[in-house]
């Protein structure tokens, strides 16, 4: 294999891996900072109880999430040289300002979220949850504005030719909030509260299920439904407006999405297919000129197809972006419909009653996380092969220096390290759910304890 | 060159750049020395208390590390391109390491059986070993200098081309100066028997460290002689050694007399003045080309564009103090010796 291949895959999974944990760390931090601060207002022991427990969670993920995005941040070096160089003025600034004023935020508040408790007052402790949550969300921000102008350049000039050529920043706020920006921000901001949103849901289900700390976990699962609701509801029209700006900025990824061939021709809409690239044809279930009705309002006009393109213009991989998309669209209906569903059998008081309901539930907490993927490859795939749309080919951004053997060495080693770190994850996620909301809490008074050991007694 | 307060935007940048990274060296340095020394404790008690002293404020510490390598990035990315590839193999190592490290502080207390411990804290302990060396080999051989052409590419090939002689020497300084840095933490931060130990650990840190600096200076006085230059050009640059010197001969002195805190200066003070000693022997270039001199890497041909420095001047004037103000604040929470009453998470 050449350096290529190996680097794409090393950068491919070393993100894939480390985007478990960011999405996790900011809808975990959401919900933290509702019960504490519900917690702060009420003083109601439960939500204190809720708030730490849901801490204990975070402090893994957000661990992992830490030292794996480390790990992003030097690899443009090590293995994309050509790249750094060519987007240094862009891309590292938006990395600068991303440790400057959200990595720092988050780390330095972290230290007060974990260990603080009993060191400062309740509401300063609050403050530093605020600021761990806050910090995570910034750093979505300029992270997302980074990649997003991978994806649809703006603000900037070319200078120098060749190997010596570097985009250089023209005007900052064009760069910013270059075309895609805020649809594809607001996008991964609520695919993270339903990634960290779904997870609680699924435990504090396996709680009832179980008929341990059901109190506590009934009013968490209430809570946390709603921002689950608001989240997937809001997820749709995200996605509709980042599928109009694709349509409008990168066609050629949009084409491939839903494996459109024709130059210009009326657009179906794929439930689920299968793209054959040879014979360029999808077979599968569709609505015939639905993706032209999506766009235009207009079951008959043309949408720009892949065939407009030159073969070295636009994606290989049609097949995997078509089915990553179409995948990732079908979890984020599949959690409308449940989050839905949910508050309808809520307000008829029958929510905990339907053990296949919860069952579910358990389950989910996988989607979020599949489709925040799924969404991720689609859209990394049908920039290809680009890495700056239109301005950088992939092949072109190598590090010349690097030989293949030593990215094979990485690449080996990568695997083996991030394999234990998922082992590692899983296990001590298991095991802190496992022992629960008051394990080594003192937790002797209060009524909340009394309605706990009454509802297990009863069982 | 347009100019701000009579220094060109580059020249600032290397200011914020190295000022970044003396800081991650300080911070984070006393975190590896701490770590370096870990094993040498016996009882599992010691090793806990040991790691609390830095368990709140490692993460705070780390901050200056993204931060450093965002502003190299964007400030000189023709040379964050060169540096990181050439230097593939000793990065590798040392994103790897800082994962162990990590999750070594994080997972160690969350499992109660003793292999699980004494696991993690064999993985805290070598990996902190290990960044304070890699960083050491990683200095050493922008110091020395690497075979570059005319697009500032590295010609050198294979894996272990960043392992030479000097380029060892000062990774086992580097190492040596965090251990001496790192007792000193820890003494401030013990109590009791521990701490006993510790004060024994800290002479040995000294002379280990002295030593070290010895050999590495003497070794890169008569081999890399491009390095002496600026000093020959203007002799009154001498007085940078000559404080360094100062500062290092105050640890023993101060460390006799058990002022540790002012011990703990005088070693963060040290760390600080070898690297203006090393920006005084670089400046203005960022990296020598030993292949052609032509091919050198300076912070002018390596800068980003004067309109990107000056936006990140702006970030850095806003953010800069507020990274300060959470720095104190966290701190201030955990100063003083380490509590052992059973908090956390």
């Amino acid at each position: 294999m050449d350096v290529e291949i190996l680097s794409r895959i090393q950068f491919a999974f070393t993100v894939a891996f480390h985007y478990i944990y960011p999405p996790l760390s900011i809808g975990i931090g959401l919900l933290m900072v509702v019960f504490e601060s519900i917690y702060i207002r009420t003083k109601k022991k439960e939500y204190e109880v809720l708030a730490k427990f849901w801490t204990k969670l975070f402090a893994i993920t957000f661990g992992i999430g830490v030292v794996t995005g480390i790990v992003m941040e030097f690899e443009f070096g090590t293995n994309w040289a050509t790249y750094s160089r060519y987007v240094g003025d862009i891309f590292g600034s938006a990395l600068a300002a991303e440790g400057i004023f959200a990595f720092a935020l988050e780390s330095s508040a972290l230290g007060v979220l974990l260990f603080g408790w009993n060191r400062v007052k309740p509401w300063v402790h609050l403050v530093a949850t605020w600021a761990v949550f806050l910090g995570s969300m910034f750093s979505a921000v300029w992270i997302v504005i980074a990649n997003s102008w991978q994806q649809t350049p703006a603000g900037y000039h070319i200078v120098g030719e060749g190997m010596q050529a570097r985009a250089e920043i023209v005007d900052f706020w064009a760069m910013v909030f270059n075309p895609s920006s805020v649809d594809r921000l607001t996008h991964v901001w609520l695919g993270a509260f339903l990634a960290g949103s779904f997870l609680i849901l699924s435990v504090h289900a396996y709680y009832i299920l179980k008929g341990k700390y059901v109190v506590l976990s009934k009013k968490a699962f209430k809570i946390t439904l709603v921002v689950a609701a608001v989240s997937s509801l809001a997820q749709l029209f995200t996605g509709h407006g980042s599928a109009e700006g694709v349509s409008e900025n990168q066609p050629a990824k949009l084409a491939a999405m839903e494996g459109h061939f024709e130059e210009e021709a009326a657009a179906d809409l794929y439930l689920l297919g299968w793209v054959d690239k040879e014979s360029q044809s999808v077979t599968g279930l569709k609505v015939s000129g639905g993706l032209s009705f999506m766009l235009h309002q207009d079951f008959e006009t043309p949408v720009t197809g892949l065939n407009a393109f030159p073969e070295e213009d636009r994606p290989s991989q049609v097949n995997a972006v078509f089915q990553f998309y179409h995948l990732m669209v079908a979890i984020g209906m599949f959690l409308i419909a449940l989050s839905l569903f949910a508050l309808w059998q809520w307000k008829r008081g029958k929510l905990f009653e339907k053990k296949w309901l919860l069952w579910t539930f358990v389950f989910t907490a996988l989607l979020p996380q599949l489709a925040n993927q799924f969404g991720w490859f689609a859209a990394e795939m049908g920039r290809q092969p680009w890495v700056v749309y239109g301005l950088l080919r992939t092949s072109d951004a190598l590090s010349k220096s690097v030989q293949a053997n030593q990215v094979l060495f990485s690449l080996i080693l990568f695997f083996v390290v991030y394999f234990i770190l998922f082992l590692l994850f899983i296990y001590l996620m298991n095991k802190k759910i496992k022992s629960g909301p008051n394990s080594d809490i003192d937790f002797d008074e209060g009524s909340l304890n009394k309605e706990i050991a009454d509802v297990v007694s009863s069982k | 060159m347009e100019t701000f307060l009579g220094l060109d935007y580059p020249t600032w940048w290397f200011l914020v750049v190295g000022g970044l990274f003396s800081g991650y060296a300080i911070l984070d340095g006393f975190d590896f020395g701490a770590g370096a020394w870990h094993m040498f404790f016996r009882q599992n008690k010691s090793r806990e208390t040991a790691l609390k002293a830095i368990d709140p404020t490692w993460h705070g510490n780390e901050v200056w590390l993204v931060i450093g390598g965002g502003t190299l990035f964007a400030g000189f990315p023709v040379f964050y391109g060169t540096l990181f590839s050439a230097m593939y193999t000793p990065f590798i190592l040392f994103l790897l390491f800082i994962i162990f490290r990590g999750i070594s502080i994080k997972f160690r207390n969350m499992e109660e059986m003793l292999w699980w411990r004494r696991m993690w804290d064999w993985g805290y302990s070598i990996s902190s070993i290990m960044l304070a060396v890699l960083l050491g080999v990683v200095l050493g051989n922008i110091l020395n200098g690497m075979p570059l052409d005319q697009d500032f590419e590295y010609t050198g090939r294979g894996f272990f081309e960043f392992l030479n002689p000097f380029s060892i020497l000062v990774g086992v300084t580097s190492l040596a100066l965090f251990m001496m840095h790192g007792a000193i933490y820890l003494l401030l931060k013990t109590e009791g028997k521990l701490y006993n130990r510790i004060q024994q650990f800290l002479k040995i840190g000294i002379a280990f460290f002295i030593i070290a600096y010895i050999i590495t200076t003497v070794y890169g006085f008569f081999n890399l002689e491009h390095l002496l230059q600026v000093f020959n050009d203007n002799k009154a640059l001498y007085v940078v050694p000559f404080l360094v010197f100062l500062s290092i001969a105050n640890v023993p002195r101060l460390a006799s007399k058990k002022q540790y805190g002012w011990a703990f200066i005088f070693t963060s003070l040290t760390i600080a003045l070898l690297l203006v000693i090393v920006a005084f022997e670089l400046y203005p270039r960022l990296l020598l080309s030993n292949s052609d001199i032509e091919n050198s890497i300076t912070i002018y041909n390596a800068a980003a564009s004067t309109k990107t420095l000056k936006i990140m001047m702006g970030f850095v004037a806003v953010g800069g103090p507020l990274v300060l103000l959470y720095s104190y604040f966290v701190y201030k929470t955990f100063w003083g010796k380490v509590q052992t009453d059973a908090e956390g998470y």
